[in-house]
């Protein structure tokens, strides 16, 4: 147990030194004092809305990374989160804003719509991978940027767009579809629908955990040959996998729509699903790691705003974002690594202190322990090893 | 990736794959390419006439195509380098962003050619970063390349802001470079002119066609042809690009034969960034005022890597490829929806033709659903005016799923894409 978790958490730890280290030596080239620059961020945590701003922030993430995530459990690499979640958004919008209903039945229609609408843009690719053998990373990068061409054209104003303000958006949802958050006065105010990414956390771990599918799920990513073996039909793990992540992306704008914006607007925010990828790749598909990542990728994103007071580019935030990424990515694989020759030793050890058994009969007799991936040292998953 | 997953292919890229017997050619490839190249251009002449659209061949529309195509091309022979190593390289986009912003620097200190330098390295770094995660480290090459999109945007966007912002006082954009002189094949060019302005069938649209080629042609333009052919000489003609290769199709064989995998690579996928840099700085001195910009590169990595599928994973392929999405939009800033409209003509002509063929090759159910497209985008071409502005920009993507649904099972990646290799591991 200790040792598990000292692989899982030592990696992260080292893999942010580190790009922490590399952002400094960035901002002393750049000459700013990079321990200024720190003290800045911690401290805008304490300034006005920043510390509600970054949970409300954590909590979109969240979801955005557990649905990428599912996708990842089965090395499937759902690129796609971008464009569903872009879909999920508007239709949402559109649908919530065309009629009224009683309050908490109308919220629940949205999600739902939302859902659908996410896992329907997630149908195609799945469509094409188990039918056609499309390669779902590439379908889904297409599909993402249709999905912004899709959304520009339900936005026009002949056929879903409102000029308001100066600013185009859907028709605005009825009061009674909106999710009230709680308000902590001049602090801001939590999202509602935090609970919501509570809950699919909360969700996903049973789900992957505790289930028959979730094992399934699991198996067809580790070996698709055992699983397939073992009676798993491939192909409708595929095509589950993929619209229930779609499902999940397109709830992602529901915190932000339903408890602050109520309708999609032109300036809709874009990125959160690359942000999910990364933000996964720091949890290794764990539900608490991706929650410390997503908080960690909200803490930088929001405090990065009080680095322009102390004359550094608040830029820098990205830089240390995508390189605490790529080490931690690295980190992994190293711990992996050694991991491995550590039980390569220790087996070997083992079977050199038994008293000269036929080497067949100790094989047989004590199969080498340990998790299923360290007999795949070339399996190329993205979140191999140290998961439960 | 596995363009095509077969299932059952173990991961640990000893994959013995049983290629079945080579198909008989009636034609030598070139010639399959010209008659290609030739169709192309007969449907285009046919639609333009048709339907009274002349700018569907004009020369202006050539140009801003071979424009438009370049930085998707070298982005295409990134991906190229890249993956005949076996390496998956969906960096290409950010690398591509960090050589917007090294060709915008260099410009600014050194002129048109130091920006191409500059842009190149720029992209290098970022193709040497995918490769001490991918080769060394061996992770997951998707994931790497996602992280370096990440930090390509992340870099372009810290350096622009510190360095950009005191001189052109945007953080988002760089002042303007200098570009390179333009020339024009003369008298050719004018000839040409004269022949495309009498409107003549036919030979009014070849003309238009090939004078966009030779007319206000950059020396970036040269570059780019001189690099896909010496690309294809590289990798198909020369030791070096076997070695490379056998690397993408299968390591395992190529260590024990002696070839040293991880160094080749390296070559390759640092290569790859280098070509996605100056794809980018492609991108800066082909836009005008040539500057860098935040978002100019507006997913032509991907698109590229697109345009690479596409071709088949072989620079002819890629080229037509690049060409494909460079007329597509090069034919909208020049023309506009309802030009691109017309070319849902063309389409259905295409159909046309592929209908006769599956019925030549009594091929009942593929012949029936080529005519059922035909006739339905025929109907979509007779009911609307043009095409919702807001798709137009996305003509290549959905062009590159409908490839990929059709063609999907005839493409052929290098065997050992996208898996990860270790030294020593076949022993």
């Amino acid at each position: 147990m200790i040792a598990r978790l000292r692989g899982t958490v030592v990696a992260p730890l080292l893999a942010i030194v580190f790009s922490a280290l590399l952002c400094a030596v960035a901002l002393i080239i750049s000459g700013a004092n990079p321990a200024s620059a720190m003290a800045a961020m911690v401290r805008q945590v304490g300034q006005s809305t920043v510390a509600v701003d970054i949970l409300n922030g954590a909590a979109v993430y969240y979801i955005a990374a557990l649905a990428v995530a599912i996708g990842f459990q089965m090395n499937l690499f759902n690129i796609g989160v971008e464009g569903q979640y872009r879909i999920g958004a508007i239709i949402a919008a559109i649908v919530g804003g065309a009629f009224v209903l009683p309050p908490v039945l109308h919220a629940l229609v949205i999600v739902i719509v939302a859902a659908l609408a996410g896992a329907g843009w997630a149908a195609l690719p799945a469509f094409l991978k188990v039918t056609r053998g499309v390669n779902e990373v590439i379908s889904t990068i297409m599909m993402n940027a249709i999905a912004f061409g899709v959304a520009a054209w339900l936005m026009r104003r002949d056929n879903f767009g409102q000029l308001i303000g100066n600013n185009v958006t859907t028709k605005p949802i009825a009061e009674s579809g909106w999710v009230p958050g709680l308000s902590l006065g001049s602090r801001g105010t939590i999202f509602g629908l935090v609970l919501l990414a509570v809950a699919l956390g909360i969700g996903y771990g049973f789900l992957m955990n505790r289930t028959r599918f979730g094992f399934e799920l699991r198996a067809s990513g580790e070996s698709p040959t055992a699983a397939s073996a073992g009676g798993v039909n491939a192909k409708k793990m595929v095509v589950i996998a993929m619209l229930l992540s779609g499902a999940v992306a397109g709830l992602i704008a529901m915190p932000e729509i339903l408890g602050r914006d109520h309708a999609y607007t032109l300036n809709f925010a874009q990125g959160y699903g690359l942000t999910g990828i990364a933000i996964t790749l720091l949890g290794r598909n764990h539900p608490v790691g991706i929650a410390f990542g997503a908080l960690l990728w909200a803490f930088l994103d929001k405090s990065a705003l009080a680095l322009d007071n102390v004359g550094v580019p608040r830029e820098i935030a990205l830089i240390m974002q995508g390189s605490i990424v790529i080490s931690v990515v690295i980190a992994y694989e190293i711990v992996r690594r050694v991991e491995l020759t550590a039980e390569q030793r220790r087996v070997g050890r083992q079977l050199g202190t038994a008293e000269a058994p036929a080497p067949a009969t100790v094989t047989a007799g004590a199969p080498p322990p340990g998790p299923p991936d360290a007999a795949a040292p070339s399996d190329d998953r993205p979140d191999s090893g140290g998961r439960a | 990736m596995t363009m095509v997953d077969v299932p059952g292919t173990p991961s640990t890229g000893g994959a013995v794959t049983m290629t079945p017997p080579p198909r008989r050619r009636v034609l030598p490839g070139w010639a399959v390419y010209v008659i290609g190249i030739g169709l192309v251009v007969v449907m285009l002449a046919t639609t333009s006439y048709l339907t009274g659209k002349p700018a569907l061949t004009s020369s202006s529309t050539m140009q801003n195509t071979v424009l438009l195509a370049l930085p998707i091309l070298l982005a295409g022979l990134g991906g190229l380098w890249a993956e005949r190593a076996g390496v998956v390289n969906i960096g290409l986009e950010g690398m591509m962003i960090m050589g917007t912003w090294g060709a915008a620097w260099g410009g600014l200190h050194g002129g048109p050619w130091m920006a191409v330098l500059c842009g190149m390295i720029g992209g290098a770094l970022g193709g040497a970063v995918h490769a001490v995660a991918t080769v060394t480290f061996g992770v997951n090459q998707i994931v790497s390349g996602v992280a370096i999109n990440l930090l390509g945007a992340g870099i372009a966007k810290y350096l622009s802001t510190l360095i950009f912002f005191p001189l052109s006082s945007n953080p988002r954009e760089s002042p303007s470079v200098e570009r390179f002189d333009t020339f024009s094949a003369q008298p050719f060019s004018d000839w040409l002119l004269d022949l495309e302005r009498e409107q003549r069938v036919g030979i009014s649209d070849v003309a238009g066609l090939l004078r966009g080629m030779i007319t206000g042609v950059s020396p970036m333009v040269m570059i780019s042809v001189v690099l896909l052919v010496g690309s294809f000489f590289v990798l198909w003609h020369t030791r070096f690009g076997l070695r490379l290769r056998s690397c993408g199709e299968n390591p395992i064989a190529a260590e024990s034969l002696g070839v040293n995998v991880y160094l080749h690579k390296y070559i390759a996928v640092v290569a790859s960034g280098g070509f996605a840099g100056l794809g980018g700085a492609a991108l800066v001195l082909g836009s005008n005022p040539a500057i860098y910009a935040e978002g100019q590169t507006g997913g032509r990595g991907f698109i590229g890597l697109a345009a690479m599928i596409f071709g088949n994973w072989r620079p002819g392929g890629l080229l037509a490829g690049a060409g494909l999405f460079g007329y597509a939009d090069g034919l909208r800033l020049s023309a506009g929806a309802t030009t691109v409209h017309a070319l849902l003509y063309g389409a259905v002509l295409i159909l046309g033709l592929a209908v006769l063929w599956q019925l030549y090759k009594r091929r009942w159910v593929g012949a029936g659903t080529a005519a059922l497209a035909a006739v339905g985008l025929y109907v979509i071409y007779l009911y609307t005016e043009e095409l919702p502005r807001e798709f137009l920009p996305y003509t290549p993507h959905i062009i590159t799923l409908v490839v990929l649904a059709l063609a999907a099972q005839r493409l052929r990646m290098p065997a050992a894409d996208g898996i990860v290799y270790r030294r020593g591991s076949g022993a």
